[in-house]
């Protein structure tokens, strides 16, 4: 790995990670299921970043490519169904806040 | 090179955006814009078609989840949200500080890879890759599709049955 390259991939992989930083402290510090939500898309972003830099560097611009998109329908389709998880505890409970969210009622 | 800085800065600065601010629909917002400015690096990537998806379904699509689904939670009184927003201050007051803190110390760090790359891919068409040596990746997005058809007509047939029952 040249040093142009080397420079590229240090500061993606510091703002993944910074990113990923940022995403787990949403979901650690957040009691909104939705807000939850969003900090695991951050996660799925860093991710893709980190993905897409990889290709770039290695020269495998389209396997990244093709890796990534199925992380996308992955992402959208886990997204789908967690949202409607969510209103159907919302509908349940009135409320999405995770603190009260303590008793498993079937 | 540094264009994509400024632009992972931004990047960056619409990620804390989103986690930090007080409204669920500007935390939507900002994660929609996340999106769009991680589409302008994979251009600069010379990663089009994956941009184009990104740009789609997650600048587009799931923002469009998102607000559909704040949009059906009943909105907040005045006194809720100062009592919220208080508490929020406390909690997510740190956050800037970590990214700040972890950043400089990961940019000190003097990391050496001397990973040897692979040899540059021969055939780089995506449409390719895709349909022809990441067969695999096809038909796991099929069964992730119907798995989550599956998910959302039992999730809303259970909701309409219950309806029915009252």
């Amino acid at each position: 790995m040249d040093s142009s390259n080397l420079f590229l991939f240090w500061a993606f992989g510091i703002f993944a990670i910074l990113i990923f930083i940022a995403g787990c402290y949403c979901i650690l510090v957040s009691f909104n299921l939705i807000r939850v939500l969003i900090g695991v898309e951050l996660l799925i972003k860093a991710v893709t970043l980190l993905l897409i830099v990889a290709g770039y560097i290695s020269g495998h611009t389209a396997l990244a490519q093709s890796v990534v998109i199925t992380l996308i329908v992955i992402e959208a389709v886990f997204i789908t169904v967690t949202v409607g998880v969510i209103l159907g505890i919302h509908r349940i409970n009135g409320s999405l806040n995770t603190r009260r969210l303590r008793e498993l009622k079937g | 090179m540094q264009l994509n800085i400024i632009i992972l800065i931004a990047l960056l600065a619409s990620t804390v955006w989103s986690v930090m601010t007080r409204s669920l629909l500007r935390s939507a917002i900002g994660l929609a814009l996340t999106s769009a400015i991680l589409t302008v690096l994979m251009f600069s990537l010379n990663s089009p078609v994956a941009a184009v998806f990104e740009l789609s379904v997650c600048a587009g699509l799931i923002s469009v989840l998102f607000v559909s689904t704040i949009s059906l939670m009943e909105s907040l009184t005045m006194k809720e949200v100062m009592e919220r927003m208080k508490e929020r201050l406390h909690r997510f007051w740190s956050l800037p500080f970590i990214i700040i803190c972890a950043g400089i110390m990961l940019s000190l760090l003097t990391l050496k890879f001397n990973l040897p790359l692979p040899v540059p891919e021969a055939q780089k068409d995506v449409r390719f890759i895709l349909w022809h040596t990441r067969q695999l990746d096809i038909f796991a997005q099929v069964v992730m599709l119907l798995a989550g058809v599956f998910g959302v007509v039992i999730l809303f047939g259970d909701r309409r049955r219950q309806d029915r029952h009252g």
